[in-house]
């Protein structure tokens, strides 16, 4: 063993598991059952996962295509368009959210319109909720699956073009399957991420109980009155969220 | 968005230049009260305030400092509940001034006032101002609101601020006095992310403090309504137990009391005692 690698290795998971081990032992376990089944709770939860799962999905409609196109496609600014893809990274999530305002906002660049042609506002509602993580999450996909695709081997590819498979054929039929942990991984990062948002989805789509209140903001709003209740709610999406990512790795990272 | 950072005066930073510049040169004059020794500990006065002092108490504080040549105002604005667990635990404050008086009490229960000053102004602090809730509606009103009963329309979009922070405990207060009761479309973290709706737009009104109405300018319109009075916030002051200098705690209490202190106030929308 090179103590060299595993020391430093060691410090890394105990920074990373300690505070989760301060949650278990701060939690109030004695009235952990009858908190955690409470009807906002549940609501909050539900709405959670069912906003999480479809960001995840639209990302990946979005995201992978857009990958290929950073990975495979020879345009002119391809640079600044990966840049600008990444910028929701680096930009604080609130900001995300009046950015995500400003432009689908009721008054915004392209929400006025929504509302005075087809009167749909999207703020305050979970279509909100889902696009400010899709937002937020979608790069990460993006990211991971142009690693993929660069680090995938083209002589498959090319070897299936010169067999007669058109382009589409190559894409769905060879490189897809090739990228497939890449793109497992990358939308299990992309999950996760959108299970945790929060600036950007209550600057945007508000708080309000079973419509835009994600599990993320009833922590923060249980954390001004009860911090108690904040923690044993912080611990369900945790463990909630570990259980998911648990079986999917099993099941789509190693296949 | 906060900020919890001790903040200085000018003529803080330049003391404190002075002093740098007095290190490096080993002696030099700088300014007339002979710059080279150090910032003298007991010529700061450390006053800890709620976020939605800081305009007044800057300004407040510019004419204390004039009054007192070599006296150096230091500010720690941030939420009133944080700064009172800041106190409970030792920070080295003089004054504190809370935007509840639960807060106040907090540390009254905790690290304490300065006795002789709490015998002699209350127990729980002075209450110096008063903020009362206003309804604020974007400049073209869309949806025309003129009073607290038009803000349950169905059609009417409304922005509060969650019943766990004060904004929000007082909105609750208001309703339940006058039987008035809104479904808001989202309950925000605080007064700021109500306001920043409105001004976007986003609501139809929301219910703000009248001193966030006017720090806006034009971008909300403010509309008073008698409700309100239902659920009026106390701003306590009080000299804390643990200052260097209750002397000079005293008498930045007494500016912030006095007449000059009032009109900085009223100018910024607090109403005064």
């Amino acid at each position: 063993m090179p103590w060299i690698l595993v020391l430093p290795a060691l410090v890394g998971v105990a920074f990373l598991v300690l505070p989760f081990a301060g949650l278990l032992i701060r939690a109030p376990w004695s009235t952990m059952g009858a908190r955690v089944t409470e009807p906002d709770v549940l609501a909050a939860l539900w709405l959670s996962l069912s906003t999480a799962t479809t960001a995840t999905l639209v990302s990946l409609a979005f995201g992978v295509p857009l990958a290929w196109l950073l990975a495979r496609a020879e345009f002119p600014g391809r640079r600044l368009v990966r840049a600008v893809v990444t910028v929701p990274l680096v930009i604080p999530p609130v900001v995300g959210g009046v950015a995500l305002l400003l432009v689908l906002g009721r008054n915004g660049l392209l929400g006025q319109y929504l509302d005075a042609w087809f009167g749909i506002t999207i703020p305050f509602t979970p279509v909100a909720v889902v696009l400010a993580q899709v937002f937020v999450a979608m790069p990460f996909l993006v990211i991971s699956v142009e690693g993929a695709l660069r680090g995938a081997d083209r002589r498959y590819e090319e070897a299936a073009a010169t067999l007669g498979a058109s382009r589409v054929t190559v894409f769905t039929r060879v490189t897809l399957p090739q990228v497939l942990p890449g793109i497992g991984a990358g939308a299990v990062l992309c999950w996760a991420r959108a299970l945790g948002e929060f600036g950007a989805t209550i600057t945007f789509a508000g708080n309000f109980p079973g419509t835009t209140q994600t599990m993320p903001l009833a922590v923060y709003m249980a954390m001004q009155r009860d911090p108690e209740a904040a923690i044993v709610l912080s611990l369900v999406l945790l463990l909630v969220s570990l259980a998911v990512l648990v079986t999917l790795r099993e099941r789509w990272v190693n296949a | 968005m906060r900020d919890s950072s001790p903040r200085r005066s000018p003529s803080g930073v330049t003391r404190v230049l002075c002093a740098v510049a007095a290190a490096a040169l080993t002696a030099t004059a700088c300014g007339t009260d002979g710059g080279a020794e150090p910032a003298d500990e007991r010529g700061e006065l450390h006053v800890f305030a709620a976020a939605s002092l800081t305009d007044v108490f800057d300004d407040i504080a510019a004419d204390f400092e004039e009054d007192h040549p070599g006296v150096d105002v230091v500010f720690n604005f941030a939420g009133s509940s944080e700064l009172a667990a800041q106190i409970n635990a030792g920070a080295p404050a003089d004054v504190f001034a809370a935007a509840n008086t639960s807060t106040m009490d907090q540390v009254v229960g905790g690290e304490g006032l300065d006795a002789d000053w709490a015998a002699e102004n209350g127990e729980d602090g002075a209450v110096f101002a008063t903020n009362t809730l206003r309804i604020a509606v974007p400049p073209d009103n869309p949806a025309g609101i003129e009073d607290f009963d038009d803000l349950t329309g169905d059609d009417v979009s409304v922005a509060l601020c969650a019943e766990e922070v004060p904004c929000g405990a007082a909105t609750v207060t208001a309703m339940e006095a006058s039987g008035v009761a809104i479904t808001p479309v989202t309950y925000e973290e605080d007064v700021r992310a109500v306001l920043t709706k409105v001004e976007l737009g986003e609501v139809d009104a929301g219910l703000v403090y009248a001193t966030d109405v006017i720090a806006a300018g034009d971008r909300v319109t403010g509309i008073e309504f008698p409700e309100a009075d239902e659920a009026v916030n106390d701003y306590p002051i009080g000299v804390l137990a643990n200052t260097s200098d209750a002397g000079l705690a005293a008498e930045w209490v007494e500016l912030v009391r006095s007449e000059t202190g009032a009109q900085v106030l009223a100018a910024a929308g607090f109403g005064t005692t």
